[in-house]
């Protein structure tokens, strides 16, 4: 019994929230592994992507919930949420069009394009804090939660209760869709393949016929997607912050070169280490190990590694030790 | 050459400008700031310009300058170290300890080296922490409203900026010795790491910076204007002079702050310019062009590299240290990456990378912009909507002027990099 609620104590607060999170830093990981695969540079305005596609969707949030529309139980974002894409999608096309294209063409130095994002964050940032300003935002409406606590401890008489909230369920379920077709579109389609190929050798692609304006466009089309939809799956599950995004870039980055830039399935797999190290690690694991541990050897303190203001830490380190030891991270993607 | 001149003259006449129409305080506390940001664009350039490596960890190098000021500068805390000092100093020595222990394992032991490192920094932690909990709980108890930190060493505040950089060079070797020699990316993605670490540790480790009740009232190396105008010589030279006694009182300490900086920023301007045309310098740039030529000719590439990071940063931690000088206080909590180093690259690209002069003229030119564009953008906002009715959607443009800077700075930065990536005084 005691084994069985210290396993429930650890689902309810290690194993959900860090497979949520995990779930979201992996569709970030995928947006910057893309770029960096197709695109060949670090996009560092990538966590301000996901706070304009957050925002667009939240702006047409608004606009459907004042019409009285919405989606039952689920978040009327959900349904905001195509919306959200196409707009992104439309910015950052201009973006590439107005600022990326140009280096392409002059074929400059990774670390130029690098530093052009670095003129695109600032931009984007300026733009989504004018029109939406800088406040906490919640946006999350329908259903709370998937599984109440006080329902499961009813219905399995633990003392442990479990509590699934539905922005957590909706996030693994969206995510897992959205990993799905991507993988699909990429390993199925013709497009998607010539996107691998340009991806693996460039001037062999360009060779045999594909089209670099049409791969570069759908690249972009698909970060949008992948930005915006984890974008909105994170202020649905904590709340809508302009600069959180841009502390979600460390975490993001770390996923993808611990998976391996380049590769897709690595950022998912980096995304998760990634969430389940930061969520365990800070994690105080007192109540767990009062159900397992004996009486005498238990721990008096919180037994908690490190105080969650140091979350960023981890994911820090777990870079670093990548850096160390693999730089070409777990999947071997194509650095160094 | 003319050209430069002109470009510093309008620079100066823009300062004027802004002390004739507005006052010459607010010149001055915009001048020193330019100084300041002058000196932080010296150290970016060292590291960018003369070698090509991408530091966006600027923030948290200043900030490892800041709180030099307090360690070197604040008087000791009264019984901080009996208390607890000492477990915490042995604490740190413990983990340092435990990792110098890991690495050497991991260089010499032919197998089973992966678990003895783990086991080796596992241990390490938890004792650790056994040290460190309660020291820090002892030293955070004593006066927690004005104090609960171990203060620093009493010293002059001027010794505080060579110990900023020497701060922040330790850091930027540890940074170095991992991310250096692997993709020009990862320095970046290192840097930013480490950047927002060393501020997570000032906002949360009490004992040592108070974390977000902030260090007031740090030692200053001028006077106080307080005391100035208490001082009849002064108050009799001022008015002498036909000046308002309080208002002079605070553009001579402006000014005395003013001469200690560019003091400073004379004599980092003078190696840099040294070193940017001696052998060293050639090398570097060398390096910079074709890294796979320089490594031909028999330069160690990585050492160099380490090297020019380690004097960037250092000139960062120098500059970050004389910021909080300036202010008198280290307060956590203001340091914002798009600040501090965002706003600093940008004053690089925009002066022109490789050359000194020109970021040190972008230092200048982008901090009164920055300071600038807060009120043209408000009042430009005021002129676009007076035609509106009042009501929501004006009050939101009129709020969002705000956020002007972010995007003129970002858009600056576009459009340097695009037309003119040279910057407005090309290096060579």
């Amino acid at each position: 019994m005691d084994l069985l609620n210290a396993l429930v104590a650890f689902a309810n607060f290690v194993f959900v929230p860090a497979v949520a999170y995990g779930a979201q830093l992996a569709l970030g990981a995928l947006g910057v592994t893309l770029i960096y695969g197709i695109l060949r540079f670090s996009n560092f305005a990538h966590g301000d992507t996901m706070a304009f596609g957050a925002m667009c969707t939240i702006l047409v949030t608004w606009g459907l919930q004042s019409w009285g529309i919405s989606a039952g139980p689920l978040p009327t974002a959900l349904l905001a949420l195509p919306v959200g894409i196409a707009v992104t999608a439309l910015f950052l096309m201009a973006t590439d069009r107005a600022v990326y294209r140009f280096y392409r063409k002059t074929r400059a130095a990774p670390v130029i394009l690098t530093m052009a994002s670095l003129g695109v964050m600032f931009v984007m940032n300026g733009i989504v804090r004018f029109i939406i300003g800088v406040e906490d935002i919640n946006f999350a409406d329908g259903a709370r939660f998937l599984i109440g606590a006080r329902e499961f401890r009813e219905a399995t008489g633990l003392d442990e209760g479990l509590a699934i909230r539905s922005t957590q369920a909706i996030t693994v379920v969206v995510a897992a869709v959205a990993m799905a077709l991507l993988f699909w579109f990429l390993n199925r389609t013709r497009t998607g393949k010539s996107m691998r190929a340009f991806a693996d050798n460039e001037d062999l692609a360009l060779l045999s016929g594909i089209n670099p304006g049409r791969v570069v466009m759908v690249t972009w089309l698909i970060v949008a997607a992948l930005a915006t939809t984890a974008g909105v799956l994170y202020g649905l599950d904590k709340s809508f912050k302009a600069f959180t995004y841009f502390q979600l870039l460390l975490p993001i980055f770390a996923s993808a070169v611990v998976g391996g830039l380049g590769s897709p399935i690595g950022a998912v797999a980096g995304g998760f280490v990634i969430a389940f190290s930061e969520v365990g690690v800070t994690y105080a694991w007192k109540k767990v190990a009062g159900y397992v541990m004996p009486e005498n050897l238990q721990p008096d303190g919180l037994a908690q590694l490190l105080s969650t203001d140091y979350k960023i830490a981890v994911s820090f380190a777990i870079l670093v030790l990548v850096l160390l030891f693999r730089p070409t991270g777990l999947f071997r993607g194509k650095s160094v | 050459m003319m050209r430069n001149a002109l470009l510093f003259a309008l620079m100066a006449a823009l300062f004027v400008f802004t002390g004739l129409t507005q006052s010459w305080n607010v010149a001055l506390t915009i001048l020193n700031m330019g100084v300041i940001s002058a000196i932080m664009a010296l150290g970016v350039n060292m590291q960018w310009g003369y070698a090509g490596l991408f530091n966006i960890g600027v923030m948290g190098f200043a900030a490892l300058g800041g709180l030099a000021v307090v360690l070197v500068a604040t008087p000791p805390v009264e019984g901080a170290m009996a208390a607890g000092g000492w477990r915490i100093l042995g604490a740190l020595a413990v983990g340092v300890a435990a990792l110098v222990a890991a690495s050497l394992v991991w260089r010499r032991l032919p197998r089973f080296r992966m678990l003895a490192v783990l086991s080796i920094i596992v241990a390490g932690f938890f004792i650790f922490r056994g040290i460190f909990d309660p020291g820090v709980a002892a030293v955070e108890a004593i006066n927690p409203t004005i104090q609960g930190n171990l203060g620093g060493f009493g010293l002059p505040v001027l010794l505080a900026w060579p110990a900023g950089g020497i701060l922040a060079a330790l850091a930027a070797w540890a940074i170095g010795k991992t991310a250096l020699g692997l993709r020009s990316d990862y320095l970046a993605i290192a840097t930013l790491g480490i950047a927002e670490i060393t501020l997570a540790i000032l906002r949360n480790e009490e004992w040592l910076s108070r974390g977000v009740k902030n260090v007031i009232g740090l030692p200053r190396p001028v006077p106080y204007e307080v005391d100035l105008q208490r001082s009849t010589a002064f108050v009799d030279w001022a008015t002498g002079f036909g000046f308002d006694p309080a208002a002079a009182s605070s553009i001579v300490v402006k000014l005395c702050y003013l001469g200690l900086f560019a003091v400073v920023l004379a004599l980092v301007m003078l190696l840099a310019e040294l070193a940017l045309h001696s052998p060293w310098g050639r090398m570097m740039r060398a390096i910079r062009d074709n890294e796979v030529a320089a490594g031909a000719m028999g330069k160690n590439v990585k050492a160099r590299h380490l090297q020019i990071f380690i004097i960037g940063s250092a000139v960062i931690g120098i500059a970050g240290a004389m910021m909080t000088t300036l202010d008198s206080q280290l307060t956590p909590s203001a340091y914002q990456p798009l600040r501090f180093t965002f706003l600093i690259w940008v004053m690089v690209i925009v002066g022109g990378s490789g050359n000194n002069w020109g970021a040190m003229l972008g230092g200048f030119l982008i901090w009164w912009l920055w300071v600038m564009v807060e009120p043209m953008g408000a009042s430009l906002l005021h002129t676009l909507t007076a035609p509106l009715p009042d009501g929501w959607a004006k009050a939101h443009l009129l709020d969002g002027a705000a956020h002007m800077r972010l995007l003129t700075m970002g858009i600056i930065l576009l459009l340097v990099l695009r037309f003119s990536p040279r910057g407005l005084i090309p290096g060579r």
